[in-house]
Formats: structure tokens, sequence, C-alpha cells
């Protein structure tokens, strides 16, 4: 089938900035591009489930307990919206969850971390979720309609989130010598990895492109990235806390600071599998479904032979 | 019975009325294995922060949607029917109630 | 036993039953069997959690120490801890988990219905909406009841398990001792027989409909009343007491 016209319909609706629907045409890679980057996202959220939800049973109060729970619950309902957004584009759920469980499908590096101490869930939701709002803001004007919708509710959503990971580390950089020293470690380790959660520099990020002509990211990795340690730092100097690197300089020209490349080969060493939690959260991802198998057959049983909560009696 | 294959269950739209009167407006999807557990799940996913006071859940087979091909020939025909629109009208200054 | 005594100890029984129920639950954020699930399992934590902090707020006013809900949270030792034994039971399974809650739910719709009455102003407020929350929570386990108990072969077999091993903790709900006969007469608290009637005329349907057995002559275990607890009771009270009691001179 000669598809020049639809193309011509599509790339006219990116170029007034129209969002592109379910059931509009598409080029083949914009799908893929596009399955590839929303699922990842949602096994991001669900596997990010993990090192939060370390704690949660050892929150060390009712209110951080609470807090706690509804934002690893939150980050559960963005994976189910996001795989719901990526449902629209012609993969099942179940495809989808299949994909992460074999390894066929990545995930953010970030949540291969482990998270050694309460301070960790302080660092997790200041600087992780703060690296994440950067880039989820501006995926609320993606191109594709579903993702943009998912992004929208998902923002709002988030707003709490950096705010009590930022209260945590508040409270402890103001509290007793031990928990400074210990929130200052959960920057220390923190720090590089989110800032390689943008993904590598422009230059070497092979995705990139396409990504920014078809205005599913409209900004660059790099840019994001500046933006974000731009924001981070006087935050950080408010509360008394330092950042683990020697190179942090502002930089008058450029408005904006300076500072030194995470160390990309650990990145890559940590997306192809070796980071120190890889394993186990792949395994408790693996646990979790099988466990939950027999649940849902029963409930696939039950309702193929028992009228009362059928759809369609 | 046939076999079961595991699965995440059928996926449904929810609707969430936002306040008594105000129409159903479209929030997302939920997969479930049948109504009760739709319901639940439209709930408890979609209702956290107060977003409503009423739900509709409904299976996505079951929802029909025009296409884009149908743009055209679906909705242009309104465009030059301005007269469906009040302000199409000219009336004498100083009438009211009208 | 005076009857601020009496009063403090009925509001420490049942935000305890709250508070480890929520606990035992939170367990469960991130591992269940399907995301919405989850997100179910995480609301009825919530709900838990939240009542359980209202009534130990009382209970600290009526104490009158100046002690708080947190301290009364992660600072009271096991034999303080007065909740029911069936809440403190593992998870085991999903299934064991939400027949745990049925019974739980149950207890707690009819009880808190009750107790919206109670002459105790901040009781029946709390009861109030914890009534509206487990009317919801029943409605979620007691259908997970019927869908799994009628499931498959397996999970009906779990299912009947899971009955067999909690059943001997549900009668311990009904237990009565002077505190409650102290605050019945004020009118604070509601008497736990009836509440038992009702309770069996739901339940029993529900595991009828589930096509599950209830397991005959079963003795009923108790002691959670007097703080004695299951051997499982001590991990859970050290892992959520850990960061309290390693730094106890910090707040968080």
């Amino acid at each position: 089938m000669d598809t020049t016209h639809f193309e011509e319909i599509f790339e006219a609706k990116l170029a007034r900035n129209e969002m592109i629907e379910p059931k509009d045409w598409m080029p083949d890679n914009y799908r893929k591009h596009l399955i590839r980057q929303i699922s990842q996202h949602a096994h991001s959220e669900v596997v990010g489930m993990l090192p939060e939800g370390n704690w949660i049973t050892r929150a060390p109060s009712l209110r951080a307990k609470k807090i706690l729970l509804a934002k690893v619950q939150d980050e559960g309902g963005h994976g189910l919206y996001l795989y719901t957004a990526a449902e629209t584009l012609g993969i099942s759920r179940d495809e989808l969850i299949d994909q992460l469980l074999t390894g066929v499908a990545k995930y953010s590096s970030i949540f291969n971390y482990p998270t050694l101490t309460w301070a960790d869930i302080g660092a997790i939701g200041w600087l992780v979720d703060g690296a994440a709002i950067m880039n989820q803001v501006m995926l609320q004007r993606t191109s594709y309609g579903p993702y943009a919708r998912a992004m929208v509710r998902i923002c709002k959503e988030e707003s709490f989130h950096q705010r009590q990971g930022y209260e945590i580390m508040t409270m402890m950089a103001r509290g007793t010598p031990e928990q400074r020293a210990m929130a200052q470690d959960a920057v220390n380790r923190w720090w590089w990895p989110t800032l390689m959660m943008f993904g590598p520099p422009d230059a070497e990020s092979p995705n990139s492109a396409n990504a920014i002509k078809w205005k599913i990211k409209r900004e660059s990795n790099d840019q994001l990235r500046q933006r974000f340690v731009n924001q981070t730092l006087p935050q950080g100097e408010l509360i008394g806390l330092t950042f683990p690197d020697k190179g942090l300089t502002w930089n008058e020209e450029k408005q904006g600071y300076d500072f030194t490349a995470p160390d990309w080969a650990e990145f890559k060493n940590v997306i192809s599998g070796n980071g120190p939690c890889n394993r186990e959260r792949l395994a408790m991802r693996r646990r979790a479904h099988d466990e939950g198998r027999w649940v849902r057959e029963a409930a696939q049983a039950y309702a193929a032979k028992n009228k009362r909560y059928q759809a369609v009696a | 019975m046939e076999a079961i294959k595991d699965s995440q269950g059928a996926v449904w739209e929810v609707f969430i009325q936002a306040k008594p009167g105000q129409p159903y407006r479209h929030v997302g999807n939920v997969h479930a294995f049948d109504k009760e557990m739709a319901m639940q799940n439209a709930r408890d996913v979609y209702t956290r922060r107060g977003e409503g006071t009423a739900i509709w859940v409904v299976p996505s087979n079951y929802i029909v949607a025009s296409s884009p091909e149908d743009i055209g020939s679906f909705f242009d025909p309104a465009n030059d029917k301005v007269y469906r629109h009040p302000t199409f009208y000219t009336l004498p200054e100083g009438v009211q109630h009208i | 036993m005076t009857k601020q005594e009496a009063l403090g100890k009925y509001l420490l029984r049942l935000a305890d039953t709250n508070l480890i129920l929520g606990q035992r639950l939170a367990e469960w954020c991130g591992t269940g069997p399907f995301l919405e699930e989850d997100l179910a399992m995480t609301n009825i934590s919530l709900d838990l959690f939240g009542t359980a902090e209202a009534l130990l707020k009382y209970a600290c006013e009526v104490e009158g120490k100046g002690r708080t809900a947190d301290e009364l949270t992660f600072r009271r030792p096991e034999r303080e801890f007065t909740n029911i034994l069936l809440v403190e039971q593992p998870n085991v399974d999903f299934g064991a988990t939400i027949l745990r809650q049925l019974f739980v739910d149950a207890f707690d719709y009819y009880h808190y219905s009750e107790l919206s009455k109670s002459s105790d102003p901040i009781i029946a407020g709390v009861a109030a909406k914890a009534s509206k929350e487990t009317t919801y929570h029943l409605r979620h386990s007691e259908s997970w009841v019927i869908r799994l108990g009628d499931g498959t072969e397996e999970s009906h077999q779990r299912m009947q398990n899971a009955l067999n091993e909690l059943w001997r903790f549900t009668d311990e709900q009904f237990e009565m001792n002077e505190v409650d006969a102290m605050l019945i007469e004020e009118r604070i608290a509601v008497d736990l027989a009836p509440i038992k009637a009702k309770w069996l005329e739901k339940v029993i349907p529900v595991l009828s409909e589930a096509t599950l057995q209830i397991p005959e002559n079963t003795f009923m275990q108790r002691g959670g009343r007097e703080g004695k607890h299951s051997e499982h009771f001590g991990f859970l009270l050290a892992e959520m007491h850990y960061i309290p009691r390693a730094y106890p001179d910090a707040t968080w």
C-alpha cells in the first residue's frame, strides 16, 4: 500500500502540534519507538515500587508510613496508566509484562541501586523524583495523545512526591549528627545515578534524534540534565547538604552550573544487568507474577462459569 | 470449561462524574476479570484524590469508535450550518430575556 | 480500674488491631497479583492506619501523660500491644490475606456501625468514618473470597487451607472483659454478642457461596487482649520499631 498520503497527513499533524491518536495512521517506527519508550516508562514505575517499598514497613513515624505507602501506590498507578497508554498501540499488558520478566524490555537504571537507610527514601523523593519530573513535565506535550494524557495525570499526582523527599532530607539535615551523616551519605550515593537518569549525552544517544523529530521528546537529555542540576544545587545548599562533585561551579556565561559527567561506563554496566540490584528487582517482579498467577486464573475461571459478576448476562 | 491461560484480564474504559449533575468524563482504563472487579478497580485507581462521586465502567470492546477517515464526512457538514448557533440571529436593540 | 483506664485500654485495643493489620497489608505493596489489586490493598492499608492514628491520638489524650501516637506505635513493647491474634498472622498468600480481611471487615462493618452511636463523641466520629471505609473493604473482600473459593481447583484448595488455618482466630474478635463491661454501662462501647450473631449471618453464606467448609470442632485461640501474641508478632514489631529504637533521640 502506498502510504505517502498518510505520511503527509501524519507529518502535517506533527507540524501543527496536533496530537496523534490511536486510530490515526502512524509510521511503524513511530509506533515501535512509542511502545518501547512508554513500556520502559511503565516498567520503571512498577520496578521503582520495590526500592521504596523496601522501607514501608520500617518507616519511622505514622505520618511517614502513610506518605510512603501513598507514594509507592501512586507509582503503581502510574505504571498502570502507562501500560494502558501502551496498549492503545496494539500490544497487550500480558505481552508487556512478559517482556519485562524475560529481560527483553528495560527499565530505568536508577532502580537497580539499593535503598540502604531511611535517608535513601528522602534522596529518592528529592533527587530521583525531581529528575523524573523534569522529563515528565516535558512529556505532557508529547505527540501521542494517550501518552500525553497519562503524563498530565501523572504530573498532577507526582507533585507531592518530590516535596515529601525534600522534607525528609530537611528534617534529617537539621536533626542529630547521625541523621545528618545519613542524609549526606544518601546524597553522595544517589547523585551520580540520578544524573544518569536523563540518558546518555546527546551525541551518543541513538534514539534521541527520532524522538525529537516526532515530538515525542521536546528537549534533549543534556538540556534536561542541565536544568535539573541548576534547580537542585540551591535546594541542597539551603539545607546544608553537599554534592559529591568537585567540578560544580557557577558558569556566569551560560547562567548555569558546570558539572562533571557521571561515569558512563557504570551506566552501561548497570543497564546491561550488572547493577547492585538488577537480579533482585527482576526476581521480585517474577515472584510476584508467579505467585499471583493462581489468583488471576481463579478470577478468570469464576467469571467464565458464574453469572454473578459477568459484564453481559 | 475451556482451558485457562494466565492473563491480566480484559481492558475496561472508566468514566467518572466529578460532581452530581456534571457529565461523565473518560479518565482512563483498568484491567478486570468481571464487572464487580472493574467497578472496584476503577474506584481504587481513579478516585483516590476525591475525583468523583459516580463511576461508569464498560468493557473496551463494547466501545464503537469513529475512524480518522470519517472526519470529513462526519463533521465537516456541520461547519456551514451557522443558523444552529444563537449568534447567527439579528435582534432589535434593547430586547431582553431572549 | 477507673473509667479512664478502661477507656485507655479499649482505645489501644481497637487501635492496635487496625495498626497491625495495616502493617501486614502494607507488606503487599508492590507485589500484588496484579497492579489494580496492589492499589486496592494499599487503599485498605491506608484506611486502617488512619483509623489507628485517630484512636491512638485519643488514647494519648485519655492517658494524659503527654505521649504521642508515634510513641505508642513505635516505643511500646510486645506485651503492651492488645490487637487480636488474627491480624498479626502472616500474609501467606493472597488467599489467606483476603480471607483474614473478610473476617475483620465483616466484624468492623457491624461493629463500627454500632459504635458510631457511642456516647463518646470522639469514638462515635472515628467509628462513623471507619464504618464507611469498612463497607467498601467488606464488598472487596467478600467478592474476592467468592471468586477464589469457587474459582479453580487450586484456588479452592488454597482458600480451604486458609480457612482451616484462620478460623481458630475468629472468635477472639467477640471477646469481652471487664473493660467492655464498664464501658458498655456508659454506652461508650458496644455489646459484642449481637455483633457476633450478625457476623456469622454475613460470613457463613459468603463462605458457602465460595464453596468452602468451615472446619468443625475448632479450638478458638485467644490472648491478644492480654498481650499474649503469636511468635510472628515479635518480628513484625522488630521491623516496625527498627528506626525509632536504633536512633532514640532523633525525630523523623
